[in-house]
């Protein structure tokens, strides 16, 4: 008896150690990444066993408040952030990109046919100005398809998304008067047309009402199997959404010092126009010396053994000239 | 009018003496019961400073044109909140006035005409509507029932009524009227149950006295039961109104998410609750984030006045007859 109790007690008094001396960082913001973010701290957690990470997927806007008030360690977003708010961070906040997505163009057509769209095009449609299936714009793209003399219901998201922010950040590169009249943001003053609620909602109300359009992500897209546009890139190919196709791009996009890019409608000839990135935002100089430390080994982790689980989830990972970009950054980290 | 008897008319008025130990009992339960009303009080207060506090930048900014503004822009920062208050009214009261009839008269139905053997199952499934999550409602809306509305009932309903501009335009599927429609079923458990209580309580003495006057079972219904119950199935209704106000995830996946006031019902459109939910987390300026705000002063307001509004419109409505039979 007495030594089953000296067994259980030092039993407890080890576990007690070992929690107490378990670090917690913690991290909120973006959701659109959270599920590869949520796989690396699962994984890394078996690299290191001294630290915890808990990952809260609030949204952009609230990683970045979060971040900038300091109650988080890091912080997650899908656009990047304005200068306006860059400028209220207490130190030199850094824009670190992790990996990148794809918005397809899903619609429902008789027979689900294969269509080809360019930009000017697909502005059309969002800005309401193109409104039935075989306007020539779309048909004159699509000599093999039979389009219907149908009008399209157009199919945006309603709630505040990364991938709106990307969408409408690619129509804004394509289309003039998109740039003009809408712009780009998480959500904007659509034209015209319906708002889903989430990936589910816009894939949802595309496939029940024939003759509708809407824009999901590319992960979405495959796992629910539904079809998607090939897109016009800026070299003029068209050019199916995959994860190759994504990585082409970023690997072509011009990257600017601070990370603080879009990558839509890049020039390399097997790129994927409609794609963005998502960041984590870290501060240069971290506060506390110990946890700095920790979370610059687990971001080294990420960008070399952490990048190659990205495609297993549909995301993009970073092609190796930015991911060396992205590592100099890593190790620019003080603490 | 007999007099009543409940005054005491003739008892000595001087409360016999208690023991002083015997008093603190009472003392305790009214001090404890005021604190919980103010409590209440002090939380609405508490949640009324904390919008405004959350708004100020918006309200500064915009002032009273926020309200009657139809333009939400994120991107120019230009915000209104006219089509989403437009919207959440709209919404309500196509639900209630779907709900209301069916939920009293399938109160009416439990209590005065339903085989008392088959009430309980009856009771038991619309209160498993109840429990029905949200989110639900609104996968089953976007799959099952809009469909059905956008090829059967809204087709059946332009063709026949068309000319009303209420059913005109182009048929989504999704929009105003199949919000309301979702918002009712939603809202339909408690206004039956509500119902049901109070129907219950219709002291049996009415019925017998209607039916010793030589009322057929409708006319019982109607002058015995119902006129008696008015004021409880009005407050069952404004219980549900309020329900239907704050409604915020199954409505924002059939409603359309549209900004926009257009008199077709048809239409899509947006309530102030479903646009606080969509765009809340990605908000990242600060004007913007306030704006969301506001709109959750605006949504406490709406149903604050429409809460007064339903009292007001109770008292002028149950002034008249006593709703006895007598």
């Amino acid at each position: 008896m007495k030594k089953i109790l000296a067994f259980l007690l030092t039993v407890s008094g080890l576990l007690a150690t070992t929690a107490s001396a378990q670090m917690l960082i913690n991290g909120a913001g973006a959701t659109f990444p959270q599920p590869i973010y949520t796989k690396w701290f699962d994984a890394y957690s078996k690299v290191d066993p001294s630290v915890r990470f808990n990952y809260q997927g609030i949204g952009s806007g609230g990683g970045q408040k979060q971040i900038l008030s300091e109650t988080v360690d890091f912080g997650a977003s899908d656009g990047p952030m304005s200068d306006e708010n860059l400028a209220k961070a207490p130190r030199t906040l850094w824009h670190i990109p992790t990996v990148a997505g794809a918005v397809v163009v899903s619609y429902n057509l008789p027979g689900d046919p294969k269509l080809k769209l360019d930009g000017p095009t697909l502005a059309g449609i969002y800005l309401g100005t193109i409104t039935k299936w075989n306007d020539p714009a779309i048909a004159g793209q699509n000599p093999d398809v039979s389009l219907p003399a149908q009008d399209i219901t157009v199919v945006h998201r309603s709630d505040g998304s990364g991938t709106s922010y990307i969408f409408t950040d690619y129509l804004s590169s394509v289309s003039s008067d998109w740039k003009d009249k809408v712009g780009k943001n998480t959500s904007v003053n659509w034209p015209t047309g319906l708002g889903g609620k989430g990936n589910a909602g816009v894939a949802g109300q595309v496939k029940q009402s024939p003759g509708a359009i809407g824009y999901v992500e590319l992960a979405y897209a495959i796992q629910n199997k539904l079809p998607y546009a090939d897109m016009k890139n800026s070299a003029g190919n068209y050019i199916a959404p995959s994860i190759d196709s994504v990585t082409a791009a970023l690997a072509t996009a011009t990257i600017p010092d601070d990370f603080r890019f879009s990558m839509v409608n890049p020039p390399g000839s097997d790129a994927y126009p409609i794609a963005g990135t998502t960041w984590l935002l870290v501060y240069a100089q971290q506060k506390d010396h110990a946890k700095g430390e920790k979370l610059v080994q687990f971001l080294r982790w990420a960008y070399t053994d952490g990048e190659k689980m990205a495609a297993d989830l549909l995301y993009a990972p970073l092609p190796a000239n930015v991911q060396e970009r992205v590592l100099q950054r890593v190790a620019e980290i003080k603490y | 009018m007999p007099p009543s008897s409940d005054e005491p008319a003739t008892t000595a008025r001087s409360r016999p003496a208690l023991p002083v130990g015997a008093r603190w009992p009472d003392a305790a339960f009214r001090w404890i019961a005021l604190l919980a009303a103010l409590t209440i009080a002090a939380l609405i207060v508490l949640v009324g400073w904390e919008l405004y506090h959350g708004a100020r930048l918006a309200v500064a900014k915009f002032g009273l044109h926020f309200l009657v503004s139809s333009t939400w822009d994120p991107v120019t920062d230009q915000y209104g909140a006219w089509p989403f208050i437009f919207g959440t009214l709209v919404s309500s009261i196509i639900a209630l006035v779907i709900a209301v009839p069916l939920g009293v008269a399938t109160a009416l139905y439990l209590t005065e005409i339903a085989p008392v053997r088959i009430r309980q199952p009856i009771i038991m499934t619309i209160e498993m509507l109840a429990a029905v999550p949200s989110v639900i409602f609104g996968l089953w809306g976007i799959f099952v029932l809009i469909p059905w509305l956008r090829d059967h009932l809204f087709r059946w309903l332009q063709e026949w009524l068309g000319f009303l501009p209420i059913f005109q335009g182009r048929i989504y599927g999704v929009g105003m009227l199949a919000g309301g429609i979702i918002i009712a079923i939603m809202i339909l458990p408690i206004v039956t149950s509500v119902s049901r209580e109070i129907l219950r309580s219709v002291p049996d003495l009415q019925r017998e006295a209607a039916y010793a006057l030589g009322a057929t079972h409708w006319e019982v219904i109607r002058i015995a039961v119902l006129s008696y119950a008015r004021r409880g199935v009005f407050g069952a209704a404004v219980l549900g109104l309020g329900r239907a106000l704050g409604e915020t995830m199954a409505v924002t996946m059939v409603i359309g998410n549209r900004p926009e006031v257009s008199a077709s019902l048809f239409a899509p459109g947006y309530t102030l609750a479903s646009v606080i939910a969509n765009e809340f987390t990605e908000a990242t300026t600060d004007l913007y984030l306030n704006s969301l705000f506001e709109l959750g002063l605006v949504l406490v307001a709406v149903t604050m006045l429409v809460n007064i509004l339903a009292q007001l419109m109770l008292r002028t409505l149950t002034s008249g007859a006593s709703g006895k039979v007598n």
